[in-house]
């Protein structure tokens, strides 16, 4: 197979949003999209994550799937301030539409609005959707 | 410009593989550089020499491949995604290679555009 090619990336820090909109179990895009976020933390780049839609149940505390032979992967969501991504967002249309408050989440969240958060969206150099 | 191209979809079930395949193609021959593609979640599938479609059909895992020969695009398919669903060296096609996610955020942070393709 052919050599890798080595980018020069020296010093350039980007900001990547990561964006989840998916419901924890049923798909495997959540566990896996945040194995992508802790390397670019790891890349010591501006790194947030935004829960919007049913994504927003990712980080409810309480989780169970045992019954459903799958593992709790919400602790590690509390790893993440460890890598210093501390900007997470909820979006508070979906937070509301499930009847879901800032105290239920096993993660210190910002909520902002739908408005807000396409303005994050807009400012991000790359936005990485799982 | 410089691209990188994440691939999240594998190919046949999901539009996504054809569509970053055209895209990268429509690029390519716009004078633009494909820097590298990425192949996460089911995407590497994709890199399964097995893979094989009907005669008539176009068959997606060659087509990737020799446009990786042609255009010295850089094929990745990533190590935890592929170890999950069976995609190691024993079966990967030419023009793949089996890497880390650093892959992906390296490629994010060099190119001038990231494409995400999937849902």
């Amino acid at each position: 197979m052919s050599e890798e090619p080595v980018f020069d990336t020296q010093g350039v820090v980007k900001k990547f949003m990561y964006v989840n909109r998916r419901a924890p179990y049923g798909t495997i895009y959540p566990l896996e999209i945040l194995e992508s976020v802790l390397v670019a933390a790891a890349f010591e780049q501006d790194t947030s994550v935004a829960f919007l839609d049913d994504g927003v149940f990712q980080i409810k505390k309480g989780q169970d799937p045992k019954e459903l032979g799958m593992k709790n992967f919400s602790p590690t969501f509390r790893a993440l301030a460890g890598y210093d991504v501390e900007k997470l967002y909820v979006e508070k249309e979906s937070m509301d539409a499930r009847g879901l408050k800032v105290d239920d989440f096993v993660v210190k969240v910002r909520v902002v609005s739908a408005a807000e958060l396409a303005k994050l969206m807009a400012e991000q150099d790359i936005l990485i959707t799982g | 410009m410089k691209f990188g191209i994440l691939v999240n979809e594998g190919p046949f079930n999901h539009q996504a593989s054809d569509s970053a395949y055209q895209f990268a193609k429509a690029a390519i021959g716009r004078g633009h550089q494909v820097l590298r593609v990425f192949f996460y979640y089911d995407g590497v599938n994709n890199a399964n020499k097995l893979s094989e479609p009907q005669s008539d059909d176009r068959n997606l895992v060659k087509l990737w491949g020799e446009m990786a020969k042609t255009h010295k695009v850089d094929l990745v398919v990533c190590v935890a995604a592929g170890m999950r669903r069976g995609i190691k060296d024993e079966v990967l096609a030419e023009g793949f290679h089996i890497s880390g996610l650093g892959q992906l955020t390296e490629v994010g942070i060099a190119a001038d555009r990231l494409l995400v393709f999937g849902d």
